[in-house]
């Protein structure tokens, strides 16, 4: 029995061996998702006990009871959802930010998209010097830092006078060149026998368009449109640049300056935070990762 | 097949539709009515400002308007917390791209690998690109805190406690929550281009001879080098944009060794210097392209090589 085991351990040491390291990753990268969840169901004065020390002294805001060690807790002493009760009921402040999310993001999202079809579209159907000049560019564009684009972003905004209006942030993300690069990308592949057969039938260039190219980038869109979420959603830089007034901050701003006293509702509130995206990850991995892998450009 | 990386190259030219040689300049107006809304946002918003960005980095001030020519980027170069930053940016990414590549290469081989339940394991390694990192910053401080779990993981090597995010170590908290963040992202690319390794390269491959190993560094590792240097480019542009992690966890003054090009921006802006400002966004957009171009070139001598 025991030698037969060992047989099998050798014959098998690659699944052994690829489990493990699975394993370990897998416990790594869902420790602070778990962590955040369970810690926001603690009441606030198990929270305050655990880990008042690391947030009294990273703060200099309210008063908190400060415990000499930090416990990490995993399950909570008692499941209690105060924390959710008093964000959504009585602390309008996150639920505000919150919203302020939703709306920088989603007509990012939108109008990214609307914008960037039209556009690569464009850059597919109908190639030419000029064109090829400007997607070069659009690829550097993309490439480029926050450091370097927000700097144009910010002096533009300036001189149209929407500093420190939501325009600021809608802007440059709805003129962003990173849906154009990858729906371009698509759109190429798209084969020239459909089009051909679509204009021997009399379409013109919107029926083209709208009905063949739209409906066989369906997917693509969707994939782009989980990214271009995630990003914005995500989003810290350009809030701190463009918008002066705290109170327009999206909630990925405000969650960092939650002060000492409140930390047992930061965790609920990063829990509520993470759960658009999440749902989003649930309904669409698949074509989250068959937009990544098309971003690779392997997938022929 | 390789259809790859950065367009713009020859493969793009081959995909090139047919039907576009026919078209006409009415053909040619439409096109251009397409490409109207997208040219001209980004023209307003990224190129034209750009110029304004150039033309702010030649002139002494908004005021007077005199060229003073380089002086501002030398001003630049030379002030403290800009080298401070551009050091530590530069060593951020020299540590934390080569872990994401390799890392990630490696979750990918393993979830290519007969392991079980490799779709909950790919989702798995794939929720942290979905989780905004202003929810878990809460967990990194108390993981990195004085008291914290790392602290009392690394007490068991032997080594004393600090406080990681206020210590000439705190890179290495924020290397991790990169790595967390991004790996899922790299895997996913590799994952795809390991797949589209022609199952008959392998097999003569392993008619000469070659065992699980060789197979690995010889045929599959040349295959994907076009992903290798996506990801390499795509993880370096990552690592710059690492500030909003060192933001969320300790605000407007992290310690000196978290000090980012992006803190300098952000105190530049504060100070309303218009001139350093663009003189840096220069810079920073020179390095890049630099950069890339380098990439690009290596990317090319490998293709060169596999076709010899």
């Amino acid at each position: 029995m025991k030698k037969s085991f060992r047989k099998w351990c050798k014959e098998n040491i690659v699944l052994i061996l690829g489990t493990a390291i699975a394993l370990f990753f897998a416990v790594l990268f869902l420790l602070p998702i778990v962590l955040t969840f369970t810690n926001s169901l603690m009441s606030s004065s198990e929270i305050a006990a655990n880990y008042g020390a690391v947030f009294a002294t990273t703060d200099t805001g309210g008063k908190v009871f400060v415990s000499r060690t930090v416990t990490l807790k995993f399950i909570p002493d008692m499941v209690s959802f105060s924390q959710y009760f008093t964000v959504l009921l009585k602390s309008p402040e996150y639920l505000f930010k919150f919203w302020n999310s939703v709306i920088y993001v989603v007509p990012i999202v939108v109008f990214q998209l609307t914008v960037a079809t039209l556009a690569a579209y464009g850059f597919s159907r109908f190639t030419g010097r000029v064109k090829e000049i400007i997607f070069f560019a659009y690829i550097i564009l993309m490439l480029m830092p926050y450091q370097v684009t927000l700097v144009p972003n910010f002096l533009v905004s300036r001189f149209l006078h929407i500093v420190d209006t939501r325009w600021a942030i809608w802007l440059p993300g709805i003129f962003s060149p990173f849906a154009v690069y990858l729906l371009t990308k698509f759109m190429r592949r798209i084969p020239s026998s459909v089009i051909e057969a679509a204009q021997i039938d009399g379409a013109n260039e919107w029926m083209i368009f709208s009905r063949i190219c739209l409906p066989l980038c369906r997917g693509a869109i969707g994939s782009i449109a989980i990214l271009v979420f995630i990003d914005y959603w995500n989003m810290v830089e350009q809030p701190l640049i463009l918008l002066a007034d705290e109170e327009m901050h999206p909630l990925s701003v405000f969650l960092s300056k939650i002060n000492a006293g409140e930390i047992s509702l930061a965790f609920a509130v990063a829990v509520i935070y993470m759960i658009p995206p999440l749902l989003i990850f649930l309904y669409g991995e698949d074509n989250l990762v068959e937009g990544i892998s098309f971003q690779g450009g392997v997938k022929s | 097949m390789k259809q790859l990386v950065i367009p713009f190259r020859k493969t793009e030219k081959q995909n090139k539709p047919h039907h576009a040689d026919k078209r006409t300049g009415k053909q040619r107006a439409i096109s251009w009515g397409f490409l109207a809304p997208s040219v001209a946002g980004v023209f307003l918003f990224f190129v034209a400002p750009f110029f304004v960005v150039i033309y702010y980095s030649l002139i002494n001030n908004v005021v007077r308007r005199e060229f003073v020519g380089l002086s501002n980027f030398i001003r630049t170069i030379e002030n403290n917390a800009f080298k401070l930053a551009a050091v530590n940016t530069m060593k951020f990414s020299l540590i934390a791209v080569p872990l994401a590549v390799v890392l990630s290469l490696l979750l990918a081989i393993v979830l290519m690998s007969r392991i079980p339940m490799k779709s909950t394991f790919r989702s798995f390694f794939l929720s942290p690109l979905m989780v905004p990192v202003a929810s878990v910053v809460l967990i990194w401080q108390i993981l990195f805190n004085y008291n914290g779990l790392v602290n009392d993981i690394v007490a068991v090597f032997g080594v004393d406690k600090i406080d990681w995010l206020k210590s000439p170590h705190a890179q290495v908290a924020i290397i991790l929550l990169f790595l967390w963040k991004n790996l899922g992202y790299n895997m996913i690319l590799f994952m795809a281009a390991l797949a589209s390794v022609p199952q008959d390269l392998i097999e003569v491959a392993k008619l000469e001879g070659a065992n699980d190993f060789q197979i690995f560094y010889i045929v599959k590792l040349r295959f994907i080098s076009s992903t290798i240097l996506f990801v390499t480019i795509m993880s370096l542009i990552n690592s710059f944009k690492v500030f909003r992690e060192i933001y969320l966890m300790t605000g407007d003054y992290p310690y000196d060794s978290l000090y980012m090009l992006q803190h300098f921006m952000n105190n530049t802006f504060q100070a309303l210097d218009y001139q350093r400002l663009s003189a840096a966004a220069i810079l920073m957009a020179l390095v890049m392209i630099v950069i890339i171009a380098v990439l690009m070139k290596t990317e090319d001598k490998f293709e060169k090589d596999i076709e010899e």
